[in-house]
C-alpha cells in the first residue's frame, strides 16, 4: 500500500477520467464542459506517465507532449464556439443550441 | 518523523492524489464557472507534482506552464468576458442528469472489474532511458528534447501546423460577423 506503483496512478486516472466524463455529461454549462474535457485529458496524460515510467521508456513522456498541445488547440477552439453561442444566443447554456441554423 | 521519511513519496503520492480528485468535484459541481477554474487550476497543479513523483520533470513544468498558464488564463478571460450575472435562475443540470451520472457510476464499476487483481512489477526507481543521451548523464529535459527532435521530429512539426490551424480556427470563430 505504501509502495506508490502503476496501478496507484491508473486509479487515481480512472477516478478523474469518471469525474470528467460524468460532468461533460450532466452539466449544461459550456464553460464547465470545457473544463471537464481537460479533466479527462489530465488523466490519460496521467495513464501516459505512468506507463513510461513503469517501463522506463520516454515515448510516453514524448506523447503526452503531443497530447497537450491537442488540448490546447482544442481549448482555443472551444472557447471560441462558446464566444460564438454567446453572441447568438447571449447565455451559454448547452441546450440553447438546438438548431443548426441561426 | 522515521515514517515521513521512509514513505515521503507514498505520502505525497497520497496527498496530491486526494487534492486532484477533490479539486475534480469542485469542477463538476460548482454552479459559478469562475469557482470551478479555481479548482481546475488546483487540479493541474496537483497533477503536475504528481508527474514529478514518476520522473517527469520536464513535463511536469510544460503542465505548469501551459495547462496553469496558459489554457487557465483562457478560461478566466473567456469566463469574464461572458458575465454570467443571471446564474441564479438557471439550472445546473440537463434533463438527462440522472441517467448520465448512472452511466457515469457504471463507467467506474466497469474500470473497477478490470483493475481488481491487476498488479504490475516495481518499476526501476530512476529509469536510465530518463536521463541520458546515447549513454551520457543528462537531465530529463534534455532527454526528452533528444527524443523528440530526433525519432518523433515529423510528429512534432505535424503538431505545429495543427496548432496554426486551431489558432486561425480560433479567430475566426472569435470574431465579429
Amino acid at each position: 500500500m505504501l509502495e506508490i506503483g502503476t496501478q496507484h496512478y491508473l486509479v487515481l486516472s480512472v477516478v478523474l477520467f469518471v469525474i470528467g466524463v460524468t460532468g461533460i455529461l450532466v452539466r449544461r454549462n459550456m464553460i464547465t464542459v470545457l473544463m471537464s474535457i481537460e479533466l479527462v485529458f489530465n488523466a490519460a496524460n496521467l495513464n501516459l506517465i505512468a506507463f513510461s515510467f513503469q517501463h522506463g521508456n520516454l515515448t510516453g513522456q514524448i506523447f503526452v507532449i503531443f497530447t497537450i498541445a491537442v488540448a490546447a488547440g482544442e481549448a482555443a477552439v472551444g472557447l471560441g464556439i462558446l464566444l460564438a453561442l454567446f453572441r447568438l444566443r447571449n447565455t451559454t447554456q448547452l441546450d440553447s443550441a438546438r438548431e443548426m441554423e441561426g | 518523523m522515521d515514517f515521513i521519511t521512509a514513505h515521503g513519496f507514498a505520502i505525497l503520492f497520497y496527498a496530491f492524489a486526494a487534492a486532484a480528485v477533490v479539486a475534480s468535484c469542485f469542477v463538476v459541481t460548482m454552479r459559478n464557472p469562475m469557482y470551478g477554474a479555481i479548482a481546475l487550476l488546483v487540479t493541474f497543479l496537483s497533477v503536475a507534482a504528481l508527474f514529478l513523483l514518476r520522473h517527469a520533470e520536464f513535463l511536469a513544468f510544460v503542465q505548469v506552464f501551459v495547462y496553469g498558464g496558459g489554457i487557465m488564463v483562457l478560461f478566466l478571460f473567456v469566463i469574464m468576458l461572458v458575465n454570467l450575472h443571471r446564474l441564479k435562475e438557471t439550472r445546473m443540470f440537463g434533463q438527462n442528469a440522472p441517467v448520465a451520472a448512472i452511466v457515469g457510476l457504471l463507467l467506474l464499476g466497469l474500470f473497477a472489474s478490470v483493475f481488481v487483481g491487476l498488479a504490475f512489477a516495481p518499476a526501476d526507481a530512476a529509469p536510465a532511458a530518463f536521463v541520458t543521451v546515447d549513454g551520457a548523464a543528462a537531465g530529463n529535459s534534455q532527454a526528452v528534447a533528444w527524443s523528440l527532435y530526433r525519432d518523433y521530429l515529423l510528429p512534432f512539426e505535424i503538431v505545429s501546423v495543427f496548432l496554426l490551424v486551431a489558432m486561425i480556427g480560433a479567430v475566426v470563430l472569435g470574431r465579429k460577423q
